[in-house]
């Protein structure tokens, strides 16, 4: 009788690749690696041979040629004499544009619909349960296209508000004038303007804006300065000093000196001749794919709040009132902070299909980064392969970005484990 | 009368006095409406606000809706029936364009003498689902089987089928209901070959090729009883490779050889034709069947131990969550002609659907990846424990639990997907929401008709969807195991 001894080597067989556990996933991964790599030589050899019969080659080159081609909606000065590159920043900052405005109000609507669902009355929480329902199970290029075509064929064009008895009338204290080609909206007036700051590339900022940044940042650090004094103040004595009135003084007065030092105010819009001019006129495809997406994503955050605040268990409650908190106490220190954490991630991937959901703005006209670079750039030049792939790698970016800052936050927040 | 024992008692009441009726605030509907529409100011407030909201939906629309025809032939004409019936100047909806154009809504630009193909198809994905979804209740799976065939021949019956196709469905629908009886899950064979014949019945061509493709499949297994007699390992490899090898080489060929010799062709159809909601459906169909397995073999590559395995999976998966699928939609319109083979052009449904599963899958392995992480450490070690290996762990103890756990989002991205189908309007083709109805509104006779079709198409959208999410939550409650 032979023994084996424990642990001792066995000679290696080739067999032993197969039905060794130690070695079995390492051939696996060979033949995975090989697959792949055949794969991807297979795709690139197709596409070498399939660019050389047209002709064409792989290059950038096109970026650095002239656009010739006018973008309505901009956040920093393009014309139709400037590069593809520099249209293709004028898109993806109209995409990050919307994307903001949307995350903003879709949040805002979405925490008050959701809290609305949870409330004791019957009927308004019947009412947004089929908002909710409405909104989430049809497409959002239908809910796109709805309100493309109410701002068309329902509003007014501008002269309709022409008149001593117009046939429309402006709302929100006469601020804000809907109609069929434009929202006009107020723009920011400044008696004392500080001028404004050259970013090179023909990028200006406002020395105001800048001002205005400094002073609500520098706010919101001297407030941490102060509430953790005061941490400090309650760990040594034992009494906390009331912080309430300083914090709200240095996250207010600074602003209000400055608004009042550069004499801000509103312009309200005003119906000159043809059209309204003083204040802001916004594209209809902006304010409409604006719309679309705050009602659309706000429909899915206000299940996700309402899943997050049903999440904290009652018990949660009852043990803060047992403990003697006040209702704002407990819904501060106990129920939220719970609630967010269940909240925050599901949060994030709405922000993300937000962002994503921005290029149907295809839809309405507005040029985003698919309307300038995946769109006239990549039909004018015939590079479709260069333009679409870095569409795809802009978008990839965007998303990266966006998921590892909101994952920052939520970690910030995340229960504490061991 | 007194008491025997105690004597007299003034004090003990002789009879139970008749029950009062409750105050009236704590009863009834007075009651009903102090608790949930008026208990506070603030609640008084939102139900005074809701009803407003009633009150400017109801104002807005209803009379909209009052005022609606059925049965007109063109924008004016409705418009004129309006002003007769209800005096100049009332609103009215136009619902005569669905009565008149509702066969290219249902089934695009597809040959009007062949709508009873899709139709079938569409009738027989009941059958084929019903051991899928409805195998729970037999009460139920009786009832959709039921109306299902119902319904589909007596459409075959208007729609002047072939009578050997409507022998054919009468046929399939008989069994299926007799199968169902008593051996439901016979049925599962029906299901496995129902997407070859749903596609062929839709676009049509040689029935040869579906019985080629299913003679590669019988060398593959065949292959795999023999190979594996040799040795266990090969046979899995060996049925993949033998099963390709005949489809690439032998399976055209002899499809047309067999084709020459004795015909077994319907019509052919092109992509081109397809549309309205059988596109819609044909998509979302096949993406939802082919991206839940895709996104199961995704969600366990991204939890493997193997790093390469792993980290390809991950890349894969954010790579497509990261960018919107129109853009992937694009790169099967436009690019994928450069990634192919030169001379290859295949049709842009099957790109379309491809790219929407794939799609679908990355979204689907992270959901899935959830369920996987949701479970219980204990189940795993419990499956390492019984000696299982790898796949059977995975077969029996771990997927049954981590997609149960799964189902809300699984359903929740099948519901997206089948939303997102209406993209596809971007690349050409003619899906209801967009195409159709700019076709529609390219006659003379729709011209500027918007509401209607948006309300239409919308409310289909929303009865799919809704249900979709409702059998969710049925299926959940059905499944659960726990303590309740």
């Amino acid at each position: 009788m032979t023994e084996v001894p424990l642990g001792a080597e066995q000679p290696f067989r080739l067999s032993m690749l197969v039905y060794d556990r130690r070695y079995r996933s390492m051939t696996f991964q060979v033949i995975v690696f090989i697959l792949v790599m055949a794969l991807g030589w297979w795709l690139v050899n197709n596409t070498i041979r399939n660019l050389a019969a047209l002709g064409k080659d792989f290059n950038f080159g096109f970026l650095f040629q002239r656009a010739g081609y006018d973008i309505p909606q901009r956040l920093i000065p393009y014309s139709s004499d400037d590069t593809h590159l520099r249209a293709t920043i004028v898109g993806l900052l109209n995409t990050i544009l919307i994307s903001f405005m949307g995350c903003i109000a879709a949040t805002i609507l979405g925490v008050a619909i959701g809290i609305a669902r949870l409330s004791n009355n019957w009927l308004f929480a019947r009412l947004m349960a089929i908002y909710v329902e409405v909104f989430r199970n049809i497409p959002l290029l239908l809910w796109i296209l709805i309100i493309y075509a109410i701002f068309t064929d329902v509003l007014p064009p501008p002269n309709a508000y022409r008149g001593d008895d117009p046939q429309w009338s402006m709302i929100f204290f006469d601020q804000v004038a809907l109609t069929n080609r434009y929202t006009a909206v107020p723009a920011f007036g400044m008696s004392n303007d500080p001028g404004t700051i050259d970013l090179g590339a023909r990028i200006t900022v406002n020395l105001a804006l800048i001002a205005f940044l400094v002073v609500i940042i520098g706010g919101w650090i001297a407030r941490r300065a102060i509430l953790a004094r005061a941490q400090a103040i309650q760990d040594r004595t034992g009494h906390r000093p009331v912080t309430w009135w300083i914090n709200l003084a240095v996250m207010t007065v600074p602003s209000v000196l400055l608004i009042w030092y550069f004499g801000l105010h509103l312009l309200a819009p005003e119906l000159k001749g043809f059209n309204f001019s003083g204040g802001n006129n916004l594209n209809n495809a902006l304010v409409v794919l604006w719309l679309a997406l705050t009602l659309y994503t706000g429909a899915f955050i206000a299940e996700i709040v309402r899943g997050g605040v049903l999440a904290v268990s009652k018990g949660q409650t009852e043990a803060a009132f047992a403990l003697g908190l006040r209702p704002k106490a407990t819904m501060n220190l106990v129920i939220l902070p719970q609630a967010l954490r269940v909240i925050i991630p599901p949060l994030i991937s709405q922000y993300l299909n937000l962002t994503k959901n921005s290029s149907l703005a295809i839809a309405v006209g507005y040029m985003d980064l698919r309307g300038t670079l995946g769109g006239t750039t990549q039909n004018q030049t015939g590079r479709e392969l260069e333009s679409i792939v870095l569409m795809m790698l802009i978008y990839l970016a965007l998303s990266l970005i966006i998921s590892a800052g909101m994952n920052a936050f939520n970690r910030s927040v995340r229960l504490k484990e061991r | 009368m007194s008491n025997p024992n105690h004597g007299p008692d003034a004090y003990l009441r002789e009879e139970m006095l008749p029950e009062m009726p409750p105050p009236p605030r704590e009863t009834g509907m007075v009651k009903w409406l102090h608790e949930n529409l008026f208990s506070g100011p603030v609640n008084a407030g939102l139900t005074v606000l809701g009803l407003l909201i009633v009150w400017f939906l109801f104002d807005h629309f209803y009379p909209w809706f009052a005022h609606s025809v059925w049965n007109a032939s063109s924008l004016p004409e409705c418009r004129k029936i309006i002003a007769e019936t209800w005096g100049e100047g009332a609103g009215g909806a136009c619902f005569a364009v669905i009565r008149e154009r509702w066969n290219q809504y249902i089934y695009g630009f597809y040959p009007p003498g062949l709508y009873w193909r899709p139709t079938l198809v569409f009738g027989l994905l009941f059958v084929a689902l019903a051991p899928i979804l409805f195998s729970i209740s037999r009460n139920i799976r009786r009832i959709v089987l039921l109306t299902a065939a119902i319904v589909t021949v007596l459409s075959l019956v208007a729609l002047n089928t072939p009578p050997i196709w409507l022998g054919v469905a009468v046929a399939i629908f008989a069994v299926a209901l007799l199968v169902a009886e008593r051996r439901q899950m016979w049925l599962l064979g029906f299901s496995a070959f129902y997407p070859l014949l749903g596609v062929w019945l839709i676009w049509g061509g040689s029935f040869w090729w579906i019985i080629m493709i299913l003679a590669g499949m019988g060398f593959g297994s065949l292959a795999f009883i023999i190979a594996g007699r040799l040795s266990p390992l090969l046979a899995g490899s060996s049925a993949i490779v033998v099963t390709l090898l005949v489809w690439v080489f032998l399976s055209g060929d002899a499809a047309k050889d067999a084709e020459n010799l004795y015909s077994l062709a319907i019509a052919r159809v092109d992509s081109e034709a397809i549309g309205g909601f059988l596109l819609a459906i044909t998509i979302g169909v096949a993406g939802i069947t082919m991206s839940l397995p895709l996104g199961i073999v995704l969600a366990l590559a991204r939890r493997s131990d193997m790093f390469l395995v792993s980290s390809l999976a991950v890349i894969f998966i954010e790579f497509i969550r990261g960018v919107p699928l129109i853009t992937l939609l694009f790169v099967a319109q436009l690019l994928l002609n450069y990634f192919l083979p030169p001379g290859t052009s295949f049709d842009i449904v099957l790109r379309v659907i491809i790219m929407v599963t794939l799609f679908a899958a990355a979204y689907m392995a992270e959901v899935i990846r959830g369920g996987l992480a949701a479970l219980p450490t204990g189940q795993y070690e419990a499956a390492d424990a019984l000696g299982l290996d790898y796949w059977k762990a995975q077969r029996l103890i771990v997927l049954p639990q981590a997609l149960k756990i799964s189902i809300p989002g699984i359903v929740s991205t099948f519901i997206g997907m089948f939303k997102d189908t209406t993209l596809v309007a971007f690349v050409g083709l003619y899906e209801p929401l967009k195409n159709i109805s700019d076709a529609v509104r390219a006659n003379i006779e729709w011209k500027g008709i918007y509401w209607e079709p948006f309300i239409f198409v919308g409310a289909i959208f929303f009865i799919i969807c809704f249900s979709m999410s409702r059998y969710s939550m049925y299926l959940e409650r059905r499944l659960q195991r726990d303590n309740r």
